[in-house]
């Protein structure tokens, strides 16, 4: 309990905890349907192009978000492309692009800026990077993501379970795959500076993974996921502060124990 | 003629191929019309088409008079991905009424009682609250059928309903599209099952190649096969 009071008595840390904990409601709703799509793959290249458009915006001295938020909104509209058309290896390609976005961006700051602790923290993440902005901003990004899927929760069934019927019925498949993708975008651009490139991802699969290990039903995996996203967060936020380690990897560290945990629990439910 | 669905003169073009060249066909109310061909024969492009998911490189088809494209009962090929999805046949079914929801996002009385309707009528209301997964292949295509019937009241399009299915299950699958077709709701199934095939169809159609080397019905198509050999 200790550790929790003094956690909020730190105006950082605070704003660290609501914007973690908004941005893993956000990327644990996205996720479901991204990883019942086979599109897992899309937080991943997305992460790694958000590194490189953090390191451009470092190098040219401007705002980190007035730069990437809109780079990472192009490049989720060419990753969903690639992972659309499945024929030349969609998941290859994908590959390819974000490893070549990570190198752009580690050669562009080791020729400018240098590798220094604003790169490092981009790589592995930190808690000290939110500013007040960055909580309004993912207070906006709950809320749309949240109202979407409330409102559109039987068409957003309807086109993970079966795009192509979805689109047979007249349902305007494509708008929501392009607004997934660019929430997903504004999502990771603002959770990898807690979470690091290298690890946001993690919350976009973890929870929907986690969740269909005991909920049977859509909307159960969505709730259940948005609830063990936010709870991994805060016990991840709470287990770095104790450990003195890195909190991007504490949180997956957690998500990852539950995951296990709940995996263990449906195998011996089954028998 | 009542034509629902007037295909004329229609060829396909993938990957800049030409895979169905000059197609002309038509669907009239309470049909039952089977197309089947090889694989490769231009099967899937002529379903995409007509679904409107694809845009055909010659020809036209037109509809009849206030019947919309959306309104296709379409039963897909299962993909994948849908082996381990959550869901209730429940949800499955009545994702099938969206096409009448507008700007509505929840589904109201008439919606439920829809999917409630077509359930019962291929009496898989037992299984409302089972996990799609977990059903049998059969019962998972009177899922997705049933979701088709919520989808249309005229129109079902079938893309190869009984693949991957045991005979028991596609005589039982046949024995429920028969009951709905004599209904009233024109049927149109792409299968590669010709001999069953023959015996539910009013007309058929076959593809070969890219072109129609049949169209007319079972009777016709026996006779001609039976004197080309």
């Amino acid at each position: 309990m200790d550790i929790i009071t003094t956690l909020f008595s730190y105006s950082f840390i605070t704003r660290a905890i609501v914007v973690g904990i908004l941005v893993s409601l956000c990327s644990s709703m996205l996720g479901v349907s991204l990883v019942l799509k086979r599109y897992s793959m899309i937080g991943d290249g997305l992460s790694h192009v958000s590194f490189g458009a953090l390191a451009v915006a470092a190098a040219l001295n401007m705002a980190p978000l007035a730069v990437s938020v809109p780079l990472v909104i192009i490049a989720a509209f060419f990753l969903l492309r690639l992972s659309q058309n499945g024929t030349i290896g969609g998941d290859a390609a994908i590959a390819v692009f974000s490893s070549s976005a990570l190198a752009m961006g580690i050669i562009i700051t080791s020729m400018t800026t240098g590798i220094n602790t604003d790169i490092c923290n981009y790589m592995f993440g930190s808690i000290l990077a939110m500013s007040s902005r960055d909580v309004y901003i993912s207070i906006v990004l709950s809320v749309v993501v949240l109202g979407m899927y409330i409102l559109s929760y039987n068409k957003i069934f309807a086109i993970t379970f079966d795009e192509n019927f979805s689109r047979a019925t007249g349902v305007k498949v494509d708008v929501y795959n392009m607004a997934v993708a660019v929430l997903t975008a504004i999502t990771i651009v603002l959770g990898m500076r807690i979470m690091g490139a290298l690890l946001i991802s993690s919350l976009i699969i973890f929870p929907a993974l986690s969740a269909m290990r005991v909920c049977r039903f859509f909307k159960g995996v969505i709730i259940c996921a948005a609830l063990l996203s936010m709870v991994c967060f805060f016990m991840g936020i709470v287990l770095s502060y104790a450990l003195e380690v890195p909190v991007g990897a504490s949180v997956v560290a957690v998500n990852l124990g539950v995951f296990l945990l709940l995996t263990a629990i449906s195998k011996l439910k089954r028998g | 003629m009542n034509n629902l669905l007037t295909v004329k003169n229609v060829s396909i073009t993938y990957e800049g191929k030409e895979v169905i060249g000059g197609v002309s066909f038509n669907v009239a109310q309470g049909d039952f019309l089977v197309i089947f061909g090889e694989n490769g024969s231009g099967k899937s492009s002529l379903v995409k088409v007509l679904l409107g998911l694809k845009a055909p490189s010659k020809g036209e088809i037109a509809f009849a008079e206030g019947f919309n494209r959306w309104e296709i009962g379409y039963l897909p090929q299962t993909t994948a991905h849908q082996n381990d999805f959550p869901a209730s046949a429940w949800e499955v079914v009545i994702s099938g009424c969206l096409n009448q929801m507008g700007h509505r996002p929840f589904y109201g009385k008439k919606e439920k009682e829809a999917a409630k309707k077509n359930m019962e009528l291929l009496s898989i209301y037992n299984l409302k609250n089972e996990c799609f997964r977990n059903l049998s292949g059969g019962q998972k295509q009177r899922v997705l059928l049933a979701r088709a019937l919520c989808a249309t009241g005229k129109l079902l399009l079938l893309d190869e309903p009984v693949a991957g299915l045991d005979n028991a299950a596609a005589a039982d699958f046949y024995e429920a599209i028969c009951k709905i077709n004599s209904s009233g709701v024109a049927v149109v199934m792409v299968s590669h099952d010709i001999h069953t095939s023959l015996s539910v169809a009013k007309h058929v159609l076959k593809l070969g190649n890219g072109n129609e080397l049949f169209y007319g019905t079972p009777i016709d198509y026996e006779r001609e096969e039976f004197f080309e050999k």
